[in-house]
């Protein structure tokens, strides 16, 4: 026993060391993972983002430098306050509160005391900041916008949430990332990738040395630049015309689906979510819950269609065989619905195709569509068939753009009848609305544009897209380089462009003509409705007008879609032949329209719905 | 004797396992104090290269050691002990304060601890008492004189303050028990920090409840033969419910919150977790570095010199006392078991050495050597790992210091030289 004792006691002492190394390092176990090893300090080397040019090349976004204002807390001496906070434009009771936020979150490490300042700001400091030990300046990359414009398009970039954190490993708290727009869109070709050094430290964090003598360091990839579709004149101009109105316009190149400009009212300033005033300047956009600035409207918003419509219309019916351009329809000032009677403001008589489309004939459209359900035995069948024909010109689904956003529109099925009225407990009276535009079919100006163009290009169109080219390479997407064909023949097109070009010349369109330019286009007038405190009021009419031009070799269709602005003609007409004008012909020769287009703005009438009185709508005084 | 020299009769396989864990200390040592791997590691501006210094003084000392006389030691053990004595004493006129503790005289080149040296000649003079022909171990005057050898040294070492010094010298216990000091003594030892552990966490009411069960126990399953005699029983429970209730008092006047707050981690004590996280991150500091960098080796480690907590400094104290814990990160749990397994078989072999041993002062001395030896790897490693308390005493042979490497290696070499003399001179 007692020769033992000792042996005894020494392998019960093995084994029970055995057993807690065990524990710790088999069960307990948790690799130090390069990224969570206290030991290994990750730092990064930002590459510069790349730039983004225009179709023509001219510059749109760059970079500017901005300087962070650092502070060591342990290693700031006292200074004279009071100057310091006059150089850096700030308060002393703020330089208090950062510096004892910097100090409760390391007197070792580096803290932002002020972030971003300018250039100018910076040029007064710089001399003076050796008198200020332990504080120093840091240079930061800043997005720099070469135009007042586009602010929808390009979007903005901001430091990553936590969503971004979860979702890809890439990011680290604290870092940049595009949010909206092609900054989003195209945030991986744009931002390149980062370097990284991994620096081993001790434990009170200071460094001593590369981790594995560097060997898995890598160093940073410069971000691409790329060239965007929009024409920067084109969105500049679009976006002054747009000045005091709400709505949305969409140019696209028919011949290949890129999109010239994408202009949503009211927009902002896109320096305005740049620097120090960022945070103050996005609460007040994005709280601005009326006029919503930060929702674009040219991609999000889906109002009914309106008159140009009809245009499709005519060629499903035309496709369908079920009228040729010169099959008639009576209108009696309006047409009959059962026995109730609905409105035409074209002026009445008989109506052929040509003078259906460029009066904007409501009777006519609504025989027209009648004819094209009637063709099958059953409104269910006629029904599949036409939403099949729309949903070719790219309406009632997403299109499948490049952009990081976008609303899908309606065609309404007779699925979704059945759902809104019940199982057969409608009829073709129900969907009478959509042979004209309003009722259920919804679209937004992108899709009412790329109809356009698809009518431009008698029959097919390009998947629009915002993205010309990367780098130098031409190679984008091939999807948005495959023709996509509606399913109706080329040859129907011919006499409904006919009635496009007629609205010009002779039709609802006439005060809009542009000397010189073969124009196509179609207006519209859009009843809508607001709910405001339960109430169900009837605003003034959405102003609605899609066109293309030249006809003959089109370079631009497009879409513009004004809020509130009475008839077609009054504001999107005279808008889009401003635009057609400015992109065709490079100058501007009513410049009296120019000049009332420039200034006229709706407010009074966005103001009526919440002046809380009494309001008459679809006034015509200017 | 035999014709063989002393090269013929050592043991050689006690040097191997010494040697080998000189070598993979030193290595330790070189990867945890390494900072500029373009110096020399002869360089003696560095720790490493100090400490191959220390090794090359140790082996001075072996062959020193190896050419004396093996009945020199015997014959003046007790010279040796007078003067360590003397040495822990004069330290407390002479002595030079390193880390709050005065346990060093200042030799110019280095600091020189004279408790090292003590633990040698209480170990000499340990064996010399009780391998005389006059003392017999069953007689209580004799047993407290070597008692009194004992604890003189840790009398003298605990105000330094250097109580981990102190606690080696209870090690030499195991001596007096391989030689037949009654074992029950080792027994009451056990009961009492059983008690004391047992009451500080779950308190003394059940302690009671469980030392009723235990009487019930004993009476129900007992044969009929056996006869349990009633009034030591009445008394032993007496006395440890006594014991159970004076623990709190003690635990929270005599013990200073410092104390209070290792036991409150090592016994799990603080309820509240969020506490114990503070306690472990703050008191438990060290511990807690050292568990982090052991655990985060895992079965292979991640190589020598890859240890980036080792590298990045993040355990106190990582080449002398938690040198174990730079071994746990680069060598994983393949490299920590290894070096148990070699200390396990290193204490095996010695006592396989010592109970060969024909001459009593030889067998007891090779005791004390296994004690000493064996109480600071066990304190040592439980400490690294986790397991006990903080108590800061290098790990024979691993650790940075020259003084310990020098004094363990004399303590081991004087037993295998008394060893290789065996059978010349057995009485």
């Amino acid at each position: 026993m007692k020769k033992l004792l000792l042996s005894s006691i020494i392998v019960i002492i093995g084994f029970t060391f055995i057993g807690r190394l065990s524990y710790l390092q088999l069960f307990r176990f948790s690799p130090d993972q390069i990224l969570e090893d206290p030991a290994i300090k990750k730092i990064y080397d930002y590459p510069e983002r790349g730039y983004v040019y225009d179709r023509n090349g001219e510059l749109m976004v760059g970079n500017q430098p901005a300087y962070d204002v650092m502070v060591i807390p342990r290693e700031a001496k006292p200074l004279d306050t009071l100057e310091f906070c006059k150089l850096l434009k700030i308060d002393k009771a703020h330089f208090i509160s950062q510096m004892r936020k910097a100090r409760r979150y390391s007197p070792r490490l580096p803290s932002v005391l002020v972030p971003q300042l300018s250039k100018e700001d910076y040029a007064g400091l710089q001399e003076k900041m050796r008198h200020f030990e332990g504080f120093y300046i840091q240079k930061r990359s800043l997005r720099y916008y070469n135009t007042n414009s586009a602010a929808n398009v390009l979007g903005y970039i901001s430091e990553v949430n936590e969503h971004d954190l979860q979702n890809n490993p890439y990011y680290v708290a604290g870092e940049l990332k595009g949010h909206t727009g092609i900054e989003k869109q195209y945030e991986e070709l744009l931002r390149g990738r980062k370097g990284v050094k991994h620096i081993q430290k001790d434990r009170f964090n200071r460094d001593i040395g590369p981790y594995k003598d560097g060997k898995l360091d890598t160093l940073p990839e410069q971000g691409k630049e790329i060239h965007i579709t929009l024409d920067k004149t084109l969105q500049e101009y679009g976006e002054r015309l747009m000045h005091g109105k709400r709505g949305g316009i969409v140019a696209i190149e028919p011949k290949s689906g890129e999109i010239l400009a994408m202009i949503s009212g009211p927009t902002y300033d896109p320096a305005l979510l740049v620097g120090r005033e960022r945070s103050k300047n996005y609460s007040k956009l994005h709280y601005d819950t009326i006029s919503k600035p930060t929702w674009d409207r040219s991609i999000l918003a889906q109002p009914s269609p309106g008159s140009p419509f009809k245009t499709l219309n005519a060629l499903v019916a035309l496709q369908e065989g079920v009228i040729d351009p010169s099959t008639k329809f009576r209108c009696y000032n309006g047409f009959y619905v059962g026995s109730t009677k609905r409105g035409c403001h074209c002026g009445g008589g008989v109506r052929d195709m040509n003078s259906g489309i460029y009066q904007s004939c409501n009777a006519y459209f609504a025989g027209t569509f009648r004819k094209i359900y009637g063709k099958y035995p059953t409104t269910d069948e006629g029904m599949d068939v036409w939403e099949k024909h729309m949903k070719s010109f790219g309406l009632g689904g997403y299109l499948g753009t490049d952009l990081p956003t976008g609303s899908p529109g309606r065609i309404p099925s007779k699925a979704y009848y059945d759902r809104a009225y019940g199982d057969n407990r409608w009829a073709s009276s129900f969907i009478i609305s959509n042979s004209i535009g309003q009722g259920e079919v919804a679209a937004t100006p992108l899709q009412l544009a790329n109809m356009t163009a698809a009518i431009a290009n008698r029959g097919y169109f390009y998947t629009p897209h915002i993205l010309k080219n990367i780098g130098n390479t031409g190679a984008i997407d091939p999807k948005f380089t495959e023709p996509r064909y509606t399913t109706i023949d080329r040859e129907h097109f011919e006499p409904v462009i006919k009635g496009m070009e007629n609205v010009y010349k002779y039709g609802t369109g006439r005060w809009v003509q542009i000397p010189g330019i073969n124009i196509a286009g179609k207006t519209g007038t859009v009843e809508n409705f607001v709910r405001i405190d339960g109430e169900r009021m009837q605003l003034t009419d959405h102003s609605v007008f899609v066109a293309f031009a030249p006809i003959e070799n089109p370079k631009i269709a497009l879409a513009v879609y004004i809020e509130n602005g009475y008839y077609g003609s009054r504001y999107a007409g005279h808008i889009a032949s401003l635009l057609i004008e400015k992109y065709v012909k490079g100058e501007i020769t009513r410049k009296d329209l120019e000049k009332r287009m420039l200034e006229k703005t709706l407010e009074h009438e966005y103001a009526k719905p919440y002046s809380g009185e009494p309001f008459k709508i679809n006034e015509y005084v200017w | 004797m035999s014709g063989r020299g002393l090269f013929g009769r050592i043991d050689w396989l006690t040097i191997f396992l010494y040697a080998f864990l000189v070598f993979i200390g030193w290595l330790n040592i070189y990867s945890t104090t390494l900072s500029n791997p373009d110096v020399s590691i002869l360089d003696f501006s560095t720790l490493y290269g100090k400490q191959l210094f220390f090794i090359g003084l140790a082996f001075v000392g072996i062959i020193l050691v190896l050419s004396i006389e093996s009945s020199f030691f015997e014959r003046f053990a007790s010279i040796f002990y007078i003067a360590a004595i003397v040495l822990l004493i004069g330290l407390f006129l002479f002595g030079k304060t390193v880390a709050g503790a005065t346990s060093w005289y200042d030799l110019g080149f280095f600091n020189f601890q004279p408790s090292e040296l003590a633990k040698v000649a209480t170990a000499l003079a340990l064996a010399k008492y009780l391998s005389d022909i006059q003392t017999d171990i069953k007689n209580r005057k004799h047993q407290s004189y070597a008692l009194l050898i004992i604890l003189l040294p840790a009398i003298l070492i605990l105000p330094q303050p250097d109580p981990g010094s102190s606690l080696i010298y209870f090690s030499l216990f195991f001596v007096l028990f391989r030689e037949g000091f009654p074992l029950y003594y080792l027994g009451v030892l056990v009961v009492i920090v059983v008690l004391f552990a047992t009451t500080l966490m779950f308190g003394t009411v059940w302690i009671g409840i469980g030392l009723g069960v235990l009487i019930v126990l004993i009476f129900t399953f007992k044969r009929k033969s056996v006869k349990i005699p009633i009034l030591p029983l009445i008394v032993a429970i007496v006395t440890s419910m006594l014991f159970s209730l004076s623990v709190g008092f003690v635990y929270d006047n005599v013990f200073e919150q410092r104390h209070r707050n290792r036991f409150a981690l090592w016994l799990r004590l603080e309820k509240d977790e969020k506490k114990l996280e503070e306690i472990r991150k703050t008191i438990g500091y060290n511990t807690y570095q050292s568990e982090k960098a052991i655990e985060s080796g895992g079965f292979f480690g991640k190589g020598f010199l890859e240890g980036t907590r080792t590298k990045g400094d993040f355990v106190p104290e990582q080449h002398s006392d938690y040198i174990f814990s730079s071994v746990g990160e680069e060598w994983g749990f393949l490299g920590t078991v290894a070096v148990i397994l070699i200390f396990s078989v290193f204490f095996l072999r010695l006592i396989f050495i010592a109970e060969r041993q024909k001459n009593d002062f030889s067998r007891m001395y090779g005791y004390g050597v296994i004690s000493i030896l064996f109480i600071h790897y066990f304190v040592n490693i439980g400490m690294v790992i986790g397991l006990l308390p903080t108590i800061g005493i290098p790990l024979p042979f691993f650790s940075y210091g020259g003084s310990s490497l020098i004094f363990f290696t004399m303590l081991l070499f004087i037993f295998l030289k008394l060893d290789s003399n065996r059978l010349k001179d057995g009485i």
